[in-house]
C-alpha cells in the first residue's frame, strides 16, 4: 500500500517535470475540457434533477410534525444540495463516466505503445497526456458542481410543487432562508479537489498498465474503486475541515 | 554509428539480456533475429531507453546515451525513428497529424513546411491521399507505412523497426522490408530491425546478430548464415522447409 502511494506521488512528480509548451497544453486542455467537462454536462443534470427531486420528496413524506413549517423541506434540499450531493454525489458519479475513461485511454494507449511512442520521441508523455486532463477536471468539475446545485434545487422545486407538497413560494422561502453563501464555496472547494484525485488516480492506473485488454479493464474498474474511495475521504476531512 | 556494450538485464531474476554487444553501422540494415523470448525487443528498448539495463551502455556516433542531462538526452531522440510493431499510432489523430506530431513537437517549422515534409513522406511510403485517414480505417499493412513515414519524417540518423512484418501476408512483408532497405540506402541511415523473419534475413540483412536466451551467439551477414554456423542457429533457420530443402540441393 505505502509503495503503491510512493509510486502515485512520484507519478505526480513526473507531471511537472520536463513540460511541453504552453501552447500545447493549452490545446489538449480545451480538448479535455470539451471531454471531460461538457461531455459530462448531461449526466450530470440527469442525476441532480432526480436527485433534488427525490430529495424533496423524502424530506416532506418524514418531515410530518405540524409544528415544523413547510419551507424547511426546501431548507433541507439547498443544504443537502449544496453541501454534498452537488459535490460529492455528482463526483462519484464522475468518478464512473470520466475515470473509467481515462484509465481506459492510456490503458490502452500503454499497451498498443503509443505511450512509448511519446517517450522515444523525448516527450514526457506522462506530463503531457495527464496534466491536460488533470487541469481540465480541475477546472471543470467546480463549474459542474454549480450547474448540479442549481438543477438539484431545480429539480426539488419540480417535485414539490408538480406533486403539490409545497407551494412556489415556500419552496423559494425555504431556499432563501438562513442562506450561508459559504456553503456555495465549499461545494466548489469539494468538487476542484475530487476533480483532482478523479484525474490522477484514474490516470496513475491507466498509464501503469501492464498486459493486454484484460488488464486495461481491470485498470478501468480500479480506477473508479480507488478513486471513489478517495472521494469518500477527502469528503469527510474536507467536512471536518470546512464546516 | 551505434555501439552497444555489455548489456544486461534481468526481470525477477531472469537474465533476459547477458553480455550483449555489438555495432550497428551507419548506412546498413542490421538484423536481430532470434526465437521468440529471446531478448530482441527487450535488446530494442534497452537501446531507446524504454528499458535501463542493469550493465553496459549503448552509443550514438559516440555518446552514451544513458548519461548526461535530459536535453542531451532528447538531442539524441531527435535523431532516432522508431517503428513499433503494431505501428503505436495514435488513435485520436489522422495519418497527416500522426506523421506531423513529430514536427508540431520538436521543431519550429511552419505550417505550410510541415505539410511539405508530412506529404512527402507520405509519398515516399506509397500512401498518397490518405492523410485525412483515421488509423481505424486503414488496414495493418499501410498502418506500418504510415509508422515508418512517421518514423522518418525528422530526417533521423538511425531508424529502429520492431519486427515490422508481423501480422502482415508476405508480399506486403517484402514491400515493407523493400522499404525499409531502400530509406536506409537513401538517407544514409543506421537502421536495426528486430525479427524472426527469414524472408526479411536474406532480403535486407546487411549485418545479422542472432541472439539465443540472452546471448549473442553469432553475428555475420546473409550470404555466412546459409553456410555452417551454430547449431542453435541452424535449427533456428532451416526450421523454414524452403530453406532447409534448399540446402539440401532439392
Amino acid at each position: 500500500m505505502l509503495s503503491v502511494i510512493g509510486r502515485y506521488l512520484i507519478f505526480l512528480g513526473k507531471l511537472f517535470t520536463r513540460r511541453e509548451s504552453l501552447k500545447v497544453y493549452w490545446k489538449r486542455f480545451i480538448d479535455e475540457c470539451i471531454g471531460i467537462g461538457v461531455s459530462s454536462v448531461f449526466i450530470v443534470a440527469i442525476v441532480a434533477v432526480f436527485i433534488g427531486a427525490v430529495v424533496c420528496l423524502q424530506t416532506r413524506a418524514n418531515l410530518v410534525s405540524p409544528i415544523i413549517p413547510i419551507y424547511v423541506v426546501s431548507n433541507i434540499v439547498r443544504d443537502m444540495t449544496l453541501l454534498e450531493l452537488s459535490s460529492t454525489f455528482m463526483c462519484v458519479v464522475l468518478a464512473g463516466k470520466v475515470g473509467s475513461n481515462i484509465a481506459g485511454e492510456l490503458g490502452t494507449m500503454k499497451i498498443t505503445e503509443q505511450i512509448d511512442a511519446l517517450e522515444v520521441m523525448g516527450i514526457n508523455s506522462a506530463s503531457y497526456l495527464v496534466l491536460p486532463k488533470l487541469l481540465a477536471a480541475v477546472f471543470t468539475f467546480p463549474l459542474l458542481a454549480i450547474i448540479s446545485g442549481f438543477l438539484g434545487i431545480f429539480g426539488g422545486y419540480l417535485a414539490g410543487t408538480l406533486s403539490g407538497i409545497i407551494t412556489p413560494e415556500d419552496y423559494v422561502y425555504g431556499i432563501r432562508y438562513s442562506f450561508i453563501p459559504f456553503n456555495v464555496f465549499i461545494s466548489i472547494i469539494k468538487a476542484f479537489v475530487f476533480g483532482f484525485l478523479i484525474s490522477t488516480i484514474s490516470a496513475f492506473q491507466g498509464y501503469n498498465t501492464r498486459g493486454g485488454a484484460l488488464e486495461v479493464g481491470q485498470a478501468s474498474t480500479s480506477a473508479v474503486t480507488n478513486s471513489c474511495i478517495a472521494v469518500l475521504i477527502a469528503d469527510y476531512l474536507l467536512a471536518e475541515l470546512l464546516t | 554509428m551505434i555501439e552497444i556494450k555489455n548489456i544486461s538485464k534481468s526481470f525477477n531474476d531472469r537474465m533476459v539480456l547477458d553480455n550483449v554487444s555489438g555495432v550497428f553501422k551507419k548506412g546498413e540494415t542490421s538484423l536481430v533475429i532470434g526465437a521468440s523470448g529471446t531478448g530482441k525487443s527487450v535488446l530494442l528498448k534497452c537501446m531507446l531507453d524504454l528499458v535501463r539495463p542493469e550493465a553496459g551502455t549503448t552509443l550514438y556516433d559516440g555518446r552514451d546515451f544513458y548519461i548526461g542531462d535530459e536535453e542531451d538526452k532528447k538531442d539524441i531522440r531527435r535523431e532516432m525513428g522508431v517503428l513499433f510493431q503494431g505501428g503505436a499510432l495514435f488513435d485520436s489523430k489522422t495519418v497527416h497529424q500522426n506523421i506531423q506530431f513529430p514536427l508540431d513537437m520538436l521543431t519550429e517549422m511552419g505550417d505550410g513546411e510541415k505539410k511539405d515534409r508530412v506529404e512527402f513522406c507520405l509519398q515516399r511510403v506509397g500512401l498518397e491521399g490518405t492523410g485525412n485517414r483515421m488509423p481505424s480505417e486503414i488496414s495493418g499493412g499501410m498502418k506500418k507505412r504510415v509508422g515508418i513515414a512517421r518514423a522518418i519524417v525528422m530526417n533521423p540518423k538511425y531508424l529502429f523497426c520492431d519486427e515490422p512484418n508481423s501480422g502482415l501476408d508476405p508480399l506486403t512483408s517484402i514491400k515493407i522490408d523493400e522499404l525499409i532497405k531502400e530509406i536506409t540506402d537513401e538517407f544514409e541511415i543506421t537502421t536495426v530491425v528486430i525479427t524472426h523473419d527469414m524472408n526479411s534475413v536474406l532480403s535486407i540483412g546487411d549485418k545479422i546478430m542472432f541472439l539465443h536466451k540472452g546471448k549473442k551467439l553469432w553475428e555475420g551477414n546473409s550470404q555466412a548464415i546459409m553456410g555452417d554456423t551454430v547449431p542453435e542457429l541452424e535449427e533456428f533457420v532451416f526450421c523454414n522447409k524452403a530453406l532447409s530443402l534448399m540446402r539440401a540441393g532439392k
